[in-house]
């Protein structure tokens, strides 16, 4: 497997370039969102209004354990990714209106999802799902929970800086994505093992 | 006799250290794929990540679940006094960072922060005959529940009657519907019967059983290996990536039905099958 080592923001032409089944060790910022931050950013927010930049950003589809020490800063208790599928009505929508470049998450994201990625230049990266200290590891810092108050903790959106973030890209920015090759061909055995002889 | 400091301990280990059987069998697992694989990285992550939650005395995974009890308790014991011991070490599990608070009202959308509320945790108590008290408990993850399945045999477009067969191409259908959404490779319970809060119940409770446990009904047993081996070549493999083992292990349970009824209930745990057995004796001592 071919490995890159990436630092946000990201450029298109360092999306456009990667193919499924690259190993991408990711460093800079990356901000978790979830399902209420989903709804919030595809319809309620403007750029504007953000604490932070999200145009050549990754969106991490994670549900943070946080908490926080008696300073008043924050500590990353624990980190995986979390089930992808729950936000694919609202991605397209992000990655158009913010410029978003990745999205991290685990499970994989739909056909029109991966159309969007095509057309807008972003990639899908998976992260590997409950393995949530390995990852905790790669952050060496909490900066911001915006709107963690309103949404509750695991919904707030967290600004995490992160050195070599390990992922692999599943959804690529010329249409292919290895969860729907991995699902046909699954698929496909099925039919063959229920077959009615 | 005290149970909240038992109870909040056994939430640590749950929570931070997985089961020997279940580390095992992702090791084994590891040896299985190819080398320079997606499916390899993500076992080495995976075992990795066992380790070093284990280290750090940190929760394996973001997401501590669901607590589900199993209590068998004494005549002598009371009930209630249990129960609240239980919500006590909840509290206190949460209070020390062993749990991330995951009880929200489905009313207001508002999370208790304490993992307490209108059945949470999920608490079971039968009445025992030799053990004083034998608590055996699991942290179910969200990711996995959401892949769960429930069929109504027959099923025409799976080929399903209703007999086992047709029991064995629902829980394949079920396997294959999960992809890597619920953090394979996977424990999965499979319960047959007749009534929809019985076969739920008793799906879940198949997870509790050691990876090598084999059911002692020889058609159940023959079923949980063959879907084993069916499971493992769909070739979902693990995280979704594609590989060889999606599924470490397959335990089903049958009951009784009314003759109009046959569902097939599928529970799905996440590789980190989380779950632990606390028993209290007579003198109080209690040991895991």
């Amino acid at each position: 497997m071919r490995e890159v080592k990436l630092t946000t923001p990201l450029a298109e032409e360092d999306v456009r370039t990667l193919d499924v089944g690259v190993r991408v060790l990711l460093s800079g910022e990356v901000v978790t969102a979830r399902d209420r931050a989903h709804r919030y950013l595809a319809r309620e927010a403007s750029p504007g209004e953000l604490p932070f930049d999200l145009t050549g950003g990754v969106l991490y589809h994670c549900g943070p354990f946080v908490s926080e020490r008696e300073d008043g800063t924050f500590e990353l208790v624990a980190a995986g990714p979390t089930t992808s599928a729950r936000m694919n009505i609202y991605v397209p929508d992000i990655l158009r209106k913010f410029g978003v470049r990745a999205i991290i998450g685990k499970g994989g994201m739909d056909a029109r999802v991966l159309a969007a990625l095509k057309e807008l230049g972003a990639v899908y990266l998976a992260a590997v799902g409950g393995a949530a200290q390995v990852l905790a590891a790669a952050v060496t810092e909490v900066t911001c929970g915006f709107k963690a108050d309103v949404f509750g903790a695991p919904e707030g959106m967290w600004v995490l800086r992160v050195t070599e973030f390990p992922a692999v890209v599943t959804m690529d920015a010329h249409g292919r994505s290895l969860h729907e090759e991995v699902e046909a061909a699954s698929k496909r055995r099925l039919e063959k093992m229920t077959a009615v002889r | 006799m005290d149970l909240v400091e038992p109870i909040t301990e056994l939430y640590r280990r749950m929570s931070c250290e997985l089961p020997g059987d279940v580390a095992g069998a992702l090791e084994e697992a590891r040896r299985r794929e190819k080398k320079d694989s997606p499916a390899r990285d993500a076992l080495e992550t995976i075992i990795e990540n066992v380790h070093l939650a284990r280290e750090k005395t940190r929760p394996l995974c973001q997401d501590t679940g669901t607590p589900v009890f199993y209590v068998t308790r004494a005549k002598a014991m009371n009930e209630g006094e249990i129960r609240e011991a239980i919500l006590a070490a909840t509290r206190e599990a949460t209070r020390r960072g062993y749990l991330r608070p995951n009880a929200v009202d489905s009313l207001s959308g508002e999370n208790s922060g304490d993992n307490t509320g209108v059945d949470f945790p999920i608490i079971h108590v039968e009445e025992g005959t030799t053990e004083p008290l034998v608590i055996d408990a699991m942290l179910k993850g969200g990711g996995s529940e959401n892949v769960g399945a429930r069929y109504q045999l027959p099923v025409a477009s799976l080929g399903a009657s209703r007999d086992l067969d047709g029991a064995r191409r629902c829980v394949l259908d079920a396997v294959q519907r999960a992809q890597g959404r619920g953090c394979p490779p996977y424990v999965v319970g499979v319960a047959v019967g007749g009534a929809r809060d019985a076969t739920a119940a008793l799906a879940k409770r198949q997870l509790l059983r050691a990876i090598d446990d084999r059911s002692p009904l020889a058609a159940l047993g023959e079923l949980e290996e063959r879907l084993l081996d069916e499971s493992n070549r769909l070739g979902i493999g693990p995280a979704g990536l594609g590989g060889a083992t999606t599924v470490l292990a397959v335990k089903a349970a049958a009951q009784h039905r009314h003759c109009a009824c046959f569902f097939v209930e599928v529970a799905f745990g996440c590789w980190a099958m989380r779950r632990g057995r606390l028993i209290v004796d007579e003198s109080g001592a209690h040991h895991a």
